[in-house]
């Protein structure tokens, strides 16, 4: 038995599975989250892995089947999705806006190979200045860079774009 | 062979490199010159890692006998490896590892692109997700590369000495056995005689870009894809299999 209104109930609990290691985003927010298939009484979740080697994946899987099964899902299962590769542009417009909030400079929109390159000016989460500088390309986790604002002098993290 | 065993024993030569490069860059971990470099090695290693699990569970899959990533990882023999020799040699000093990095990286950047055409889908999926991940490592290390052979007096003089001592390694990566012809026959897969010559421009240009020389035509030492290793590599792997061998069956 599948509706429309089970689908939206299973999306706002992932709403609330938090990614382990940036807290204030979802992993809906993250844009991990593919595609949900109902079946009678069982639930499969499609989720793209970001990084290969983040060690998060792992956790956000279980903690998505720990979601369900305390709303009550008696047979949830995560099928991890490979392709299309997940890139940041999938991080919702909303996940921007926490990330920022969090002090996570978001990723730009484009993450196409130049991306990686980072010529793109990156604004600080704080006072919003563009003067910054890059401080390390690699940081607290695969996902980020770091740098400095000129401006406020605060550092901050810069979530970088693939 | 049949195609299964091709493939099989393909995706398993690409599982060995990420975790053989991955253990050697693990190594490095809290010995990283400065703070970014620091933080750079270990997210490279964490990144070939994450390859690994996905070359090993994919591998694991295909010959069908249960095997797991950790099976694969932990409890093979030294011989059973069939990395290239390239990976396994020792750190040595910042300029040696970061040469290392370059001569790997340019052929295996090429070589994940191509795969990403192959026709089998799941590795063409792997390959996708690794080769973003490559471009970003290989940027960097290229850019260390330059620093050092464009840098000091003494800087052009180790890192061309790393170059040189490498480069009798490279031969193996270009070296097609059967399992190479059989993948590009069944699935599509790589010619590594033109990713030679493509590699041969990048490292002439990245070289030139270095002030370095690019080395002499010599002698090229092979036989790790058929697991026989240098000296170093019964080490490496005596360190990376500690736990599982002491304690077999640890988990936690």
């Amino acid at each position: 038995m599948q509706t429309r209104s089970d689908e939206e109930r299973i999306w706002h609990w992932l709403a609330e599975v938090p990614d382990p290691e940036v807290p204030a985003l979802s992993v809906v927010d993250l844009g991990m989250i593919r595609n949900i298939r109902i079946t009678n009484d069982s639930v499969e979740i499609e989720v793209s892995p970001t990084y290969t080697g983040c060690p998060a994946t792992e956790v956000i899987e279980h903690d998505i089947l720990e979601k369900m099964f305390a709303e009550g899902v008696a047979t949830a299962s995560v099928k991890r999705v490979l392709s299309p590769p997940w890139t940041t542009d999938w991080i919702s417009d909303e996940g921007k806006k926490k990330l920022r909030r969090y002090g996570i400079a978001p990723p730009e929109r484009t993450a196409d190979k130049r991306a990686l390159i980072g010529k793109a000016a990156i604004c600080c989460p704080r006072c919003q200045s563009a003067a910054t500088t890059l401080i390390s390309e690699f940081g607290s986790t695969a996902c980020k860079a770091s740098y400095r604002c000129d401006e406020c002098l605060e550092p901050f993290e810069y979530f970088k774009c693939i | 062979m049949d195609s299964g065993a091709v493939l099989y024993r393909y995706v398993l030569r690409l599982g060995d490199n990420a975790l053989i490069l991955a253990q050697r860059l693990i190594e490095l971990v809290t010995h990283g010159p400065e703070l970014e470099e620091e933080l750079a090695n270990a997210n490279f290693g964490l990144d070939y890692l994450g390859q690994a699990r996905m070359f090993y569970s994919y591998a694991g899959e295909l010959e069908g006998k249960g095997r797991a990533e950790d099976d694969f990882a932990f409890l093979r023999a030294e011989r059973e490896f069939c990395n290239v020799l390239l990976l396994e040699q020792p750190n040595g000093h910042f300029g040696d590892t970061i040469a290392r990095s370059v001569l790997f990286e340019v052929f295996y950047l090429r070589l994940l692109e191509r795969l990403t055409a192959c026709s089998d889908i799941r590795l063409a999926e792997i390959a996708a997700c690794g080769e973003r991940e490559i471009r970003y490592h290989k940027r960097h290390n290229v850019q260390w590369l330059v620093r050092l052979g464009d840098g000091t007096e003494e800087s052009h003089r180790r890192v061309q000495t790393s170059v040189d001592n490498l480069w009798r390694y490279t031969g193996e990566l270009f070296a097609a056995d059967e399992i190479d012809t059989a993948m590009r026959d069944l699935f599509d897969g790589p010619d590594l005689g033109e990713l030679q010559l493509g590699w041969q421009d990048d490292m002439a240009e990245i070289l030139r870009e270095a002030t370095l020389d690019f080395p002499e035509r010599q002698w090229m030492d092979e036989g790790g894809r058929r697991g026989q290793h240098t000296e170093h590599f019964g080490r490496l792997v005596a360190e990376m299999q500690y736990l599982q061998r002491s304690y077999p069956g640890l988990d936690w």
